[in-house]
Order: structure tokens, then C-alpha cells, then sequence
């Protein structure tokens, strides 16, 4: 059994007004280190694999129904599950 | 003519759009469920406004994983005509019936009010009837209705004349142009973020919305006459 950890952000190019908004409060509250914040969704997906590679079938969950690439970007990690 | 008006699990603009066929204009409208797997019977698909699936993961996107959907795309490429209102337009884009997508309200909030759009496409088979940049108010109600797209396909929709409805004098919700409405390329499907179909009736006091869907039985009607 394998733990996917996808990751997904909206695409650099796009104003993330969530993440803005979040900014300016952490700099309200006296962070002005903050330079940028980008709020993003974490998926958990706990995978027994078959014949089919790993890479492909993760790959094609996302772009057909995870993120909408448009719009989002992804990265993802494969560790073993417990 | 005879309209399919798609029920999604969360759809909830699905009666509105269904009276204003039936009871307003007078033409024949069915519910089609999301698991249909023909839709051959129709002349024209609806696909209403709502929270599908809860808007879960993304607006639009396990809706567009439903039967119906591989059914709504044979329609649009046989060329019948398709609208997407709100939820319908999020669908319409997750299906890559229209291009770009729809981004969460600049202002993280969801809006409910009259606004004004201007008719800049009236040569469409939805905006027929209307005068080309009539500017005529709609309401909204969405908090993703922030239209976006890459610079190379803004270029194509305004070199097509893709782009029917633009928000005038204020854009709610910081969409890309100003637009709150596009056509595909071959220009019967349309996607868009305000709600004719709330417009359509006297007793709620504007029927603006309701010249859209007169403009698609308008041209229904002729190209059907032509044929025979």
C-alpha cells in the first residue's frame, strides 16, 4: 500500500485573493517577512498498486479530475503507507 | 422545440430554467438526470445553475465526470445548442466546451444582485433578439464567477467574437475583460455567469433573460423551416 500526498496550488500566473488576504493579516500582526502567500488543497490518497505504473495512474487522476491545470498546479509525493 | 434541462445531485436553478420553457415560452423542457446516457431527443441542452456534488474538490468538476456529460459533448459537436448558467458555465469549462475557468470572486465573497451586461456578440444564435451592445440587467449569484484564460486564448475569443456578454460600468468579480459570457468557436455553446432565466418572467419584474431563450427558439425554428 502506498500514501500519494498530491499538493495543489493555483498557478503562479493567478492572483490567489485568499492568499493576499492572509498576507495582509500577518502583516497587520507585525510579520513583515511574509513576502508571499499562496493558499493551497492537500490530497491523501492511499493507493495499492496493480500492473499499472504508479507515475501514469497518479498523473492522470489529477490532470482528468484533481486539479483543473488551467488554473492549478500540482506536485505530489509516493511514500509507503502504514 | 425541445429543451433537456440537466439535474445534477446540487443542481438548484434546474425549476427556474424548466418554467421558463415550459410555462413562459411554451415549448416542451424534461428533466434529464446526470446519468442519462442519450440525449438524442433534444434540440437544446440546459445545464442550470446550483452547487453540483456540493462544489466539492472544484466547481464543476465531478459534475463533469457524469454520464450525461459525454452526451452533452456529442450535442455541442452536432451542433445543437448548449447553455451553461453559473454552475453550468463552471461545468461547460471543466468539460473543455468552453476554454479558461472560472476563479474564485476577487472579493472571496459571494454576490447576489441585479448587474448590467452589455450585448457585445448579438450575432449568436442565444442573442439574436437582442441589439448589439444593448446593455440589459441580469442578476448574479455566484462566489466563482472570476472568468480567466491565458493571454493567447483572450486574444482568439476577442479575434472570434467569442465574447456575447461583458459586465457594464462594474465588474463584480474581477473577471478577466470584463466578460460574463463566452461562446465556443463554432458559436453554439454558451457559458455564462448571470442568470437569464431569473429574468424571464413579468410577475418578477424584468424579461430580459427571457430574450435569449426566444433568440434560441427563433433560430431554431428557421433553420429547422430551411431543412424542410
Amino acid at each position: 500500500m502506498k500514501k500519494v500526498k498530491v499538493y495543489v496550488t493555483l498557478r503562479e500566473s493567478i492572483l490567489d485573493p485568499q492568499g493576499s488576504a492572509v498576507q495582509g493579516s500577518l502583516h497587520n500582526m507585525g510579520y513583515e517577512e511574509v513576502v508571499d502567500v499562496r493558499i493551497g488543497k492537500y490530497l491523501e490518497l492511499q493507493i495499492e498498486p496493480k500492473e499499472r505504473d504508479m507515475d501514469t495512474l497518479i498523473k492522470e487522476m489529477c490532470e482528468k479530475l484533481l486539479t483543473n491545470t488551467v488554473i492549478e498546479d500540482y506536485r505530489y509525493e509516493v511514500e509507503e503507507a502504514n | 422545440m425541445k429543451f433537456a434541462v440537466l439535474v445534477f445531485p446540487g443542481s438548484n436553478c434546474d425549476l427556474d430554467m424548466y418554467h421558463t420553457i415550459k410555462d413562459v415560452l411554451g415549448e416542451e423542457v424534461e428533466y434529464v438526470w446526470h446519468d442519462a446516457t442519450d440525449l438524442s431527443a433534444y434540440d437544446g441542452i440546459l445545464v442550470p445553475g446550483g452547487f453540483s456534488y456540493g462544489d466539492y474538490l472544484r466547481c464543476g468538476a465531478m459534475a463533469n465526470q457524469s454520464n450525461v456529460m459525454e452526451e452533452v459533448k456529442k450535442a455541442a459537436a452536432a451542433g445543437k445548442p448548449v447553455l451553461g448558467v453559473c454552475n453550468g458555465f463552471q461545468i461547460l469549462t471543466e468539460a473543455g466546451l468552453l476554454p479558461g475557468a472560472l476563479l474564485r470572486n476577487k472579493n472571496l465573497k459571494f454576490i447576489c444582485k441585479d448587474v448590467n451586461l452589455r450585448v457585445v456578440n448579438n450575432d449568436t444564435l442565444f442573442t439574436n433578439q437582442y441589439n448589439k451592445d444593448e446593455v440589459i440587467t441580469i442578476p448574479i449569484a455566484h462566489g466563482e464567477g472570476n472568468y480567466y484564460c491565458d493571454a493567447e486564448t483572450l486574444e482568439q475569443l476577442q479575434q472570434n467574437n467569442q465574447i456575447v456578454f461583458t459586465y457594464e460600468s462594474e465588474n463584480p468579480n474581477g473577471s478577466l475583460a470584463d466578460i460574463a459570457g463566452i461562446v465556443n468557436e463554432r458559436g453554439n455553446v454558451l457559458g455564462m455567469m448571470p442568470h437569464p432565466e431569473r429574468a424571464a418572467d413579468e410577475v418578477l419584474g424584468n424579461t430580459q433573460g427571457l430574450t435569449l431563450f426566444k433568440s434560441i427558439v427563433k433560430q431554431w425554428r428557421e433553420s429547422n423551416v430551411n431543412q424542410a
